[in-house]
Order: structure tokens, then sequence, then C-alpha cells
């Protein structure tokens, strides 16, 4: 490789007083005295969170507080990073959502391995999992970092809900076939 | 069964290929043989034909003839002949092909009529795939991606039917999701001849149910499950455990008894789930007994063994080995071997190698119960025939006669099994030469001595090197006990009562402090001979095969998934304890060579 010698140009007088270079960093900071802040007290002030954002995946109820997850498992499935890990479980029959038959009987999400990709919220055929504003988890152990089923209802609080869709098959289980 | 003489073919035509199938092939096989889906719920090809669904519509013509000279009219331009397809399409399953019958399965008009029946099937079905057992298995959920319309024109309330009826001890309906296929009514009448299950109500109502007072109770009521195409039936043992997504797929062999019925083990992350039967049209079709599927259960059993001890105490295997050796040089000439038709062919066969080598005489434990004419035998041990092939044994062992049986039903020393005892038996010699003092060490592999018929006083005048899977009398008293692996745990091959050598696999690992039985029988070999033997399934089947002659030819790799036929014939004469099932007829009933085959 040919090597090309660059020849140092020598200091000019006023260069060599550094006077130019004190004024223009002085410039700059004064001027930010004065332009809006950029910065914020985070953790007292946190940011507006925009919509769309995807924050710690969480588990939500409807606003019956029925638990939406009916344990499908296609989250687990899809999870790139298999972050997810679901026991599913069977509604008792005397329970008041015996017609929903499943729920999970543990629902862990490792925040470790999560890199909320939101492949999770987008599989799921109950809308019962979302990545919501939560972006900041810590903790001390491994094990802390894993999210344990009431910590994700805790989390995720219930939501708003569209369809109603197991109010309307006990609807239509109740006014229902006379032949049953 | 006489294999039938070299069937007569006849040329279709399907979608524009020809292919020769032989008479009597229905559209939707001729079609499957050219790779042509011909979608279907109802027909299943070990049951007859009831033509329900009709989602296999498909249209079928034949080559024009002039009606005077009866030869075909040729179409001028390309010199094919014409063809007179019939105005309406016609259901594949019962539509026998004709030769030079022409099948059309993919016209604009059987698209139509699918996506017709498709809607129609989904009408009333409550979609309820994400709480659905079969998701992921579903045929209703396949073709209706494949052959569905894609959205729905209902805007009615759908019907709504009882979602948890327990039609028996081990299966549920979900009748909202029965599409009437009938599948499970006509294999409960024509397989288990076990006629519980009809149609009650009509139209919509339609609701699969019960005989009043009857239960689907039947010992292979679980196959039921596996041919519902959708998620009516289902398990109530592996209802909502897991999606079936996530199980790997293991073939192994059902060791409940010698018919060696073929199966699919599915397991997670070394746990097993479920096992369903796979087709092997010489040995079990497409049906599994329920008493296979639980056997699983015996691996996490409380009485499972995954200590090795010697005198009692926790040890390890070296040392157990060493013990072992040390009791076969003090006792040497006194020393007797029980071998195992549970064992695989190659644990038997180390097992000879031991027993000549320790100068050792061998015995069997039997193992005979009631067998149901369909998949179980009247051999409970799968491998009997095994330990013949490779020399472990000459005769069979003699069976205890009713009297004096012990009421046994474990057949992996888990709760399971089949209701009707099973005799143990098999050692009455061996008795009598303990008594006679002729015998002073025993080496059992995995089989409980005293449930074969030896009393206390027998056992506690032998030192007992057991290797077994389970706790019982014989490995509380061993002087040397060392887990061993169940049949899931390991891979092997087995020899079924039709002499035919199948070969199962490792579905799951074994426990910790669990050794393959292979390694431990080789070793206890290396310590009596002083040479190290193979103790891997594929070297060991080099050795095999030089060393059996009924082997020679076999290769462990290439053994086909349905198994290979051994030539049985030097041990026809034995008078085998099996009567017929549903691929087997005992040599003795028809007296045909060919009676060992299918
Ligand atoms: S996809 Fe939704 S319903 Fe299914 S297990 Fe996940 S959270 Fe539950
Ligand atoms: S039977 Fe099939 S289509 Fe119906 S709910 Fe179950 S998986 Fe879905
Ligand atoms: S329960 Fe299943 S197998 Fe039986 S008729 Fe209904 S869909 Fe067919
Ligand atoms: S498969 Fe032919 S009608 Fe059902």
């Amino acid at each position: 490789m040919a090597v090309i010698p660059v020849e140092r140009k020598p200091l000019t007088l006023v260069e060599r007083t550094y006077l130019p270079q004190i004024l223009g960093g002085l410039k700059t900071t004064l001027r930010h005295f004065v332009t809006p802040k950029q910065t914020m007290e985070y953790p007292e002030q946190r940011p507006a969170i925009p919509p769309g954002y995807r924050g710690v995946p969480v588990l939500v109820k409807d606003p019956h507080g029925r638990e939406k997850c009916v344990s499908c498992q296609l989250c687990e499935f899809v999870c790139p990073p298999k972050a997810i890990r679901i026991t599913p479980g069977e509604i008792s029959a005397d329970a008041p959502d015996a017609h929903v038959e499943r729920a999970p009987r543990e629902f862990d999400i490792d925040m470790l391995r999560c890199i909320y990709c939101g492949l999770c919220q987008e599989v799921c055929p109950e809308e019962a999992i979302f990545l919501q504003n939560q972006y900041s988890m810590s903790g001390y152990t491994r094990a802390e970092m894993i999210n344990h089923k009431d910590r994700l209802y805790e989390l995720g609080g219930t939501l708003p809900d569209q369809h109603f869709k197991w109010d309307k098959k006990k609807a239509a289980e109740v006014a229902g076939n006379a032949g049953h | 069964m006489i294999a039938p003489p070299k069937p007569d073919l006849i040329t279709v035509n399907v979608d524009g290929r020809e292919i020769a199938v032989p008479k009597g092939t229905n559209v939707i096989e001729a079609a499957r043989l050219v790779g042509v889906d011909v979608p279907h719920y109802c027909y299943h090809p070990k049951l007859s034909v009831s033509g329900n669904c009709r989602m296999c519509l498909i249209e079928i013509g034949m080559p024009a003839v002039d009606p005077v000279s009866r030869t075909p009219f040729p179409v001028a331009a390309s010199g094919m002949p014409r063809i007179n397809w019939m105005p309406r399409p016609q259901i594949g399953c019962a539509t026998n092909v004709a030769p030079g019958m022409h099948i059309r399965t993919n016209s604009p008009l059987i698209k139509d009529c699918r996506e017709g029946v498709m809607e129609f099937l989904l009408i009333n079905h409550p979609l309820d795939c994400p709480i659905c057992d079969q998701a992921g298995e579903c045929k209703l959920q396949e073709q209706s991606t494949g052959y569905g319309r894609g959205y729905s024109r209902f805007i009615e309330q759908k019907n709504v039917k009882p979602k948890r009826t327990p039609l028996g001890p081990r299966v549920t309906l979900d009748d909202e999701r029965c599409i009437l296929c009938s599948r499970c009514i006509r294999f409960c009448k024509e397989i288990v001849k076990d006629d519980v299950l009809g149609f009650t109500d009509r139209g919509s109502y339609s609701t699969l149910s019960c005989f009043p007072g009857r239960a689907l109770a039947n010992n292979y009521s679980l196959n039921t499950v596996d041919i519902c195409p959708v998620g009516a039936l289902t398990s109530t043992d592996f209802r909502f455990k897991m999606r079936v997504w996530f199980l790997k797929q293991t073939n192994s062999i059902d060791a409940e008894s010698s018919v060696g019925a073929n199966t699919v083990v599915w397991s997670r992350e070394g746990v097993i789930y479920r096992i369903t039967p796979r087709r092997n049209d010489e040995v079990n079709d497409t049906w599994l007994p329920d008493s296979a599927r639980e056997l699983y259960k015996a691996i996490h059993a409380s009485d499972r063994l995954v200590a090795v001890k010697v005198n009692g105490t926790d040890s390890a295997l070296e040392f157990a080995v060493g013990a072992a050796t040390g009791l076969f040089r003090s006792s040497a000439g006194a020393i007797a071997v029980v071998g195992s038709g549970r064992s695989s062919v190659e644990e038997q066969f180390l097992t000879r190698k031991l027993a000549d080598a320790l100068e050792a005489p061998t015995h069997l434990v039997s193992r005979v119960g009631q067998g149901d004419e369909i998949l179980i035998s009247a051999d409970r041990n799968p491998n009997v025939r095994g330990a013949l092939v490779v020399g472990l044994i000459q005769a069979l062992p003699k069976t205890r006669v009713a009297g004096d049986a012990t009421p046994s039903s474990r057949l992996t020393n888990g709760d399971v099994g089949v209701a009707a005892p099973v005799r143990t038996g098999g050692l009455t010699e061996l008795a009598a030469q303990i008594d006679a003092g002729r015998i002073k060490a025993v080496v059992s592999l995995g089989e409980d001595l005293a449930a074969a018929g030896l009393t206390a006083t027998q056992l506690a005048k032998i030192s007992i090197v057991y290797l077994g899977t389970h706790a019982n009398a014989t490995s509380a008293v061993a002087k040397v006990a060392v887990p061993t692996l169940t049949v899931f745990e390991k891979s092997g091959t087995f020899v079924n009562q039709q002499f035919r050598l199948q070969k199962f696999s490792r579905a799951v690992p074994g426990p910790v402090g669990a050794t393959d039985d292979l390694v431990v029988l080789a070793k206890l070999v290396a310590a009596a001979t002083g040479t190290k033997i193979a103790d891997e399934i594929g070297p060991l089947w080099s050795v095999l095969a030089t060393e059996v002659p009924a082997l020679r030819t076999v290769t462990v790799a290439n053994l086909p998934a349905t198994g290979l036929l051994l030539d049985g014939t030097p041990w026809a004469v034995l008078p085998f304890a099996e009567g017929a099932t549903l691929h087997y007829k005992p040599a003795a009933e028809p007296a045909a060579a060919g009676a060992l085959k299918s």
C-alpha cells in the first residue's frame, strides 16, 4: 500500500493563543442557556410514550375482569427468543367462565430473553397479550426478571374490549336452541 | 391371511395423468398414488365407506364410444378420445375406478363444490381453535385453509351444544365441533365390535351419543380420538395438556404384548405427553389399544429405581460391576441367568453372551394372559421370539397353570394395563435347582423372581444381580441392583409374534442414575470374559450379523419403519401362546406355511 506523507502545517500565532476555540465553545454553551431543554429529570420526570410503543409484554383482563388468555400457546410458539413459557390449564366446570374452558395455569415471560418484537401481541387470537408502556425492567437476580402470571396481570390491568366474544357465546347458549 | 394374488391393474387418468392402479381402488386412493389430494372427512382407509361428508366430490367421465362399432370416438384435432363427463360430481370415496376412467379433481365445478361443503360444515362450527386440542392436526382447519371460501356469510346465531360430555372413562366429547362423519361409530362397530355410539336427533341438532346405559369404555376407545378428523372427541388424559406442534415425534413399539403395535411417542423437552398409533398395514393397521397409551406413565412412577445399590447401600456403577464380578467368581458354576422377554434383541444377545461366559443356564420369565383378538395377544412379553432368534433360549418357558396364577396386570410396573390377570412364571426348573443347592447366584434382567414363582426362602438362598427399572421384591433383596432404562428411554429392536423385527427409538432421556441396559450388560460381559464388547446399537449389530444366523443380512440402520419379516421356520413347531389377533393367525390352526406371514 502506498504511503502518502502529509505535511503538518504549523499553527498560526492566533491559533497558538487558543482564544478562537475557547470563544467558539463558550458560544455554544451560551446558546444552550437560552434554547429549550433537551433532557429530563429521569426518573422523576418520564417521557410521553407514543402510540404503538412496544414495552414489556403483559396480560390483560376484559372489562368484566375475565382473564382473556386461553393458553392457546400461540405466543409461546411464535416468540423468536423463546421467552414465553405456558402451562395450560382447564377452567373447572362449575366456574362462571366454564364455557371458556381453558386458562393458563402458569404463564412466565423471561424478560432477559424478550426482544420486544411484539409478535406475541400480533399472533394472539384472544387479544390477551399486549406490549404496553412499561419500559424499565430491573432486578438483582435472573429469577426476578421472569414475570409470572400474577405480575403479568398486575402490570397489564384491564383493557377495553371490542368483541366480548365469550359473552356472546354465553348469551347464545342461554338464549340458545331449545333442542338442547 | 394369504397374500392376495397379483392384483389386476387398470389404467385411469387423474387430472390428465395416467396411472395403473389395482382393481377396486377408490378414487381417493388412486389420486393419492399420483400425489393428488382429494380432501375427505368420513372416508378412512380401514373402515367401511359411508359417504356422508361430501367433501370428496370429484368429476368423472368415460371415453365416448361409437354405439355401433363400440370403438372410442377420437377427437379429430388431438387424436385423443373424447370424454363424456358426468354432469354431476360424484363422491370419490365410494367410487371405485374403472378401466379408462377419467377423473377431474381441480375443475371450477369441484372448487365450487368444496367451498360449498366447507361452508356448510362451518355453519354451526364454533371456531374454537384457540381452545381446541385438535388445532394443528385438524382436517377442518387444513381443508378450510386449502379449499374453503375464506369468509363467512352466516350471520344467524350458531348452535350451541354441550362442550364436555364424557363418553367413557378416557374420551370426552365436544359436541359443537362434531362434523357428523360417523368414523367413530363405524370404528366401534366394525373394528372393536362394541357398538356403543350413534347419532341422535336430526339436522343441525344431530348429536353423537352413547346408547343409554352404555359407555365408550372398551380398550380401544382412544382410537376414536385419533380418527376423529376434528376436535370433537378428545382424550381426557391429554386434554389441554400441550399443543401438538410443540411435541417431538419418535417412532416406538407397543411393549405390552407380542403384537408389537407400531406407535409414535409425542414428547417435549424430555416429557412424554401422549402415545398414538403409527400405521403399519401388516401389524396394527392404524389402531392401538388404550392400555398401550398409558405405559409411559411408568417412567415417573414413584417406585422407579434411580440409585445403584450394592448390598442395599447407594453405590456407583463401577463398584456394582466389581461386586457382581466378585459374586460371579465366588459362585462360579452355580450361576443362573434369568433373561427377559421384555428386553430388546440387542440386550438379549448380550445376556446370552454373559450366560455363555459364566457357563450359566438361561431362563426366561413367561407372561401369559388373555388375548383380545385385536391388538393384545396372549403372550405379554414383546420379545420372546427375539430371545429364540439370538439363542438366549432354545425352548419356550413353561407357563404356570391357571391355578397358581399371580394376578398381575403390571406391564412395566406402572399401574396400567389390561384388567385380565397375567400369569407370570417359567422358573419352576430354576426353583428346583435352587432347592437342590445347585444355584447360588442369579442375574435377573428386570424380572421379579418372586412374582415369577420363587418363594422368599428360595430368594434368601441366592445372591441376586438385578438390572431393572422399577423396585420390586427382587430388587429389594438383590446384592447388586443397577437401575436401567424403560423402552421409551433407549433404542433397540423387538421381534413380534410374526417374527417381524421392528425397531423403537429413544424418545426421552432416562432419569439421572439410570444406565442403558446395554452399557451395564457390556460391562458385565467384559468383566466376565476379559474382552470388551460393543455397548451401542450400531457396533453391536455388526456383531449380531456375524453371530446370529437369522440376522445375517439385517442391518439396523436400514430396517424399514414397518419392520422386516424374519424367517421363523426354525421355531415354527414351538407351542407359542398366542391366539389369533388382527394380522396374525397361530401356525397350528390353519397349519399353513404362510401362516406366520400376515
Ligand atoms: S396467544 Fe394470547 S391467548 Fe394464546 S397463550 Fe398467548 S396470550 Fe394466551
Ligand atoms: S375442530 Fe378444528 S376447526 Fe374446529 S375448533 Fe378444533 S381445531 Fe378449530
Ligand atoms: S365425533 Fe368426530 S369422528 Fe365422531 S362423527 Fe363427530 S366428527 Fe366424526
Ligand atoms: S369422504 Fe367421501 S363423502 Fe366423506
